[in-house]
Formats: structure tokens, sequence, C-alpha cells
């Protein structure tokens, strides 16, 4: 790579972009579909098989005194319940599998995309908007299937003087509908934009590098940055899983009680 | 991170080649290339799919059982612990009961003893005492007698000595004069 780029002439030696690119593996097309097996997919079925392991083998026998892998799982557990029941109450602990898939496919993608040479699943906007789009239109449906045409209330804001009413509504319209927006594009620039980071103050590493016994002692603050947004990322990677979650659980809450 | 670059190996060629480091993603920025969208939603959802399923017919029951059971066995020992509990104060309760019952009933027989003897000893005395003033009495009524029968026998002396005494000097007797002389000296 460095070569490559002191050939190009002062070119910048890693490409930040690189690490998003999307190369199919095996490429498969069924009826028109474009079903290629890509690094993208591999990574997928690698946090499934993750989340699998970890909620399966991690809880052992199920005994009744917990070992230290089954107190993590049942906490996992116990965290994403707690999460559901106290942001969307109790009624909708039917939605927990769903929910607790969720958490627990965008907390693993995110966490995988941090090891080295993997790929990040939740950094592509069609991945992120595919599951905001699930949740939203999921969302939607329940609210009219429990409540009808009352479901409609969740646009009108109760104790608003009806002079501001007709604005009030279109606000409220089209703040849900730029939900499922808002909801995949913060997951889905979190996680880019902390990828890219990494890989700018990396190519300055290498920058330097190459600039010899100068070099290798500038290189030092850039090396310091990369261990610093390494943890932040780490960070952002479990705090933005949290944050789609939770923004799930209280679109839920306004779909199963639309009155506020 | 040199790690990292050197996975970026098998794209370096390319960028060797172009000396334009983004040629090689057609749309220019991955995550918008929109040929690559199709492949990854279809596999988004089938992998989710699975997980959905996974989880929501094997492992997340299996983790709710071991929860519950474990929240069952906890108030089931609690629950014991409680009834156990109640059975320690009733016990307790019975023995503090039985313990002033006995109390009580020690001191009402020490004091029924007590009393008891009182009144025997009471009657003891009073009898003793009467017997012992039954026998003043008899003895005082002996005194009595002795007194008048010595009384008497002084009279009869003296009328004796008396009657001696006038016979010596007159010769003659008169015992009825002589005994109410004695009689008459006597009171």
């Amino acid at each position: 790579m460095a070569t490559g780029a002191e050939q190009s002439g002062g070119g910048f030696p890693v490409d930040p972009l690189h690490q998003f690119v999307v190369q199919p593996l095996i490429p498969l097309n069924i009826g028109g579909l474009d079903a290629s097996f890509t690094n993208a997919s591999f990574w997928m079925v690698v946090t499934v098989v993750a989340v699998a392991a970890f909620t399966m083998l991690g809880m052992g026998k199920g005994s009744m005194v917990p070992g230290r892998m089954q107190s993590v799982v049942e906490s996992f557990y116990t965290f994403i319940a707690n999460m559901v029941r106290d942001n969307a109450g109790q009624d909708a602990m039917r939605f927990f599998p769903f929910i607790f898939s969720l958490f627990a496919f965008i907390f693993f993608a995110n966490m995988i995309g941090m090891f080295p040479y993997a790929f990040t699943v939740t950094s592509h906007i069609v991945v992120t908007f595919v599951l905001a789009g699930t949740v939203f239109v999921g969302v939607t449906l329940t609210g009219f299937i429990l409540h009808g045409a009352k479901f409609l209330k969740v646009f009108v804001p109760s104790g608003v003087p009806v002079a501001l009413l007709p604005l009030v509504v279109a606000i409220e319209i089209i703040s849900y509908f730029s939900r499922p927006i808002s909801h995949s594009v913060r997951l889905f620039a979190n996680m880019l934009a902390g990828h890219i980071m990494l890989k700018v103050f990396a190519g300055f590493v290498l920058t330097f590098m190459t600039m010899g016994v100068v070099g290798w002692a500038g290189m030092i603050l850039p090396l310091f940055m990369i261990v610093c947004l390494t943890a932040l990322e780490f960070l952002v990677a479990a705090l933005q899983a949290y944050v789609f979650t939770i923004l799930t659980c209280m679109y839920l809450h306004d779909a199963l009680h639309p009155g506020h | 991170m040199i790690a990292e670059a050197m996975a970026q190996e098998p794209g370096s060629e390319l960028i060797a080649e172009t000396h334009v480091p983004d040629a090689e993603h057609a749309g220019g920025f991955p995550p918008f290339d929109a040929t690559t969208f199709e492949s990854q939603i279809v596999w988004l959802v089938l992998s989710f799919l699975a997980l959905y399923f996974l989880m929501s017919r094997v492992a997340l029951p299996r983790i709710a059982t071991v929860l519950e059971e474990r929240r069952d066995r906890i108030a089931d020992d609690l629950d014991q612990a409680a009834q156990f509990k109640r059975q320690t104060d009733e016990a307790i309760e019975a023995y503090e009961k039985a313990l002033a019952e006995a109390r009580a009933k020690a001191h009402e027989i020490a004091q029924e003893t007590r009393d008891r003897l009182h009144e025997e000893t009471e009657r003891q005395r009073q009898a003793i005492e009467a017997r012992l003033a039954e026998k003043i009495s008899e003895a005082e009524k002996q005194i009595a007698a002795t007194k008048d029968a010595a009384l008497s026998n002084v009279r009869s002396v003296a009328v004796d000595v008396a009657d001696t005494i006038v016979t010596q000097l007159l010769g003659e007797a008169d015992p009825a004069a002589a005994e109410r002389a004695v009689d008459t000296e006597l009171k």
C-alpha cells in the first residue's frame, strides 16, 4: 500500500474508504435477484453465528447458579428486557424477541467491525435503513392494527391550542416520517465516521514512517490518537447499538399508547 | 494499523495502476454504491430472519426458563424462610407463655404453703395456749383448795389449842365457846 502511494507521488498511503468496499466472494443470481455472497454477507453470517453462539453456548447447561459466561448472557438478556419494559411498557414484551435480535445484531456487528480486517456491516446505509425501515413499518402497522384510526392521535399532541393545531400536526407528520431516516443515518454515520477516522490516523502514521528518523518521532502523536480513538470507537459501537434499540422501544411505545 | 494497511493489498494494485485511490469504487463512495444494495438487502434479510428465529424459538425461551426457575426458587426459599421464622416466633411465644404460667404457679404454690404453715403454726400455738391456760386455772383452783384446806385446819387447830388452854386453865371445857372465840379472832 505504502509503496503504491509513493509511486503515485505523495498520495495518501491508506485509502480510508477501502474498508467499506463490498466485494463479491461468490457471485450468485437467483431469478434476476443479485444474491451474491459478498464480504458484507460473510460478516453478517459471522455476526449471526456469534450471537447464536453467545446466547446458546454461553448459557451452558442453564444451571441454577450461573457461571461467568452464563451471568454475562443473563445480564445481556435482562438488560434488554428491562429496556423494553421501561421504555415501551409491559405489553411491548411480545416484541421482545425482535428487539433482542435487533440489539444483538447491531451490537455484535459493531463490535466485530472493530477487529482489524473485519468488515463493519452497519457502516452501510442500506443495512441500517432496512433495519430502521423494518422498525418503522412494523411500528406503524402495530399502531393501526391495535388502535385503528385512533392511532392517528399520535400526530395530535394533547393540550395544543386549536389555532396552532394545523402547524403542529404538520410538524408531527414530518417528524414521524423522518424517523426512519434519522434512525438509520445516526447508526450508519457514526460507524462510518469512526472507522474512517481510524484509517486516516493510521495513514498519518504510515506517512511519518516513510520520513526517516524525524518521522519516527512524529508518528507518536497520531499513534496515540489511534489508541484513544479505538477506545472511543468501542464506546460508540456499544452506544449506537443501545441508541438504535432504545429509539425502537420509544417508537413502539408510541404505537402501543398513541394518546401520549 | 500496519497490519490493516497490509489488508489493503488487493486494492493497492488497482490504486498503483490508476494513481487515483477512489477509482476502484465505481460509485465513488462505497456505502452509496447502489450496485451492492440488492445483495446486501438479500443477505441482511436472510441473516436477520435466521437470527430472529434462532433467538425467538431457541435461545430466548431457554434463558427465560432459567431466569424464571431461579426466581421461583428464590421466592420459594424466601417463603419457606418466612414460614420457619413464623414457626420460631410461635415456639418462642409458647415457651414464654409456659414460662410465665410456671412462674405464676410456683408463686401460687409458695404462697399457699406459706399460708398453710402459718395457719398450722397459729393453730398449734392456740392449742398450746389453751392447754396452758387450762393447766394454770387448774393449778389456781388447787392452790385455792389447798389454801382453804389450810385455813380450815388452822381454825380447828386454833379451836383445839384454845379448848386445851381453857381446859388447862379452868379445868373445864366449853368447845362451843372456844369455836366462837376462834371464829371471832379469825375474822
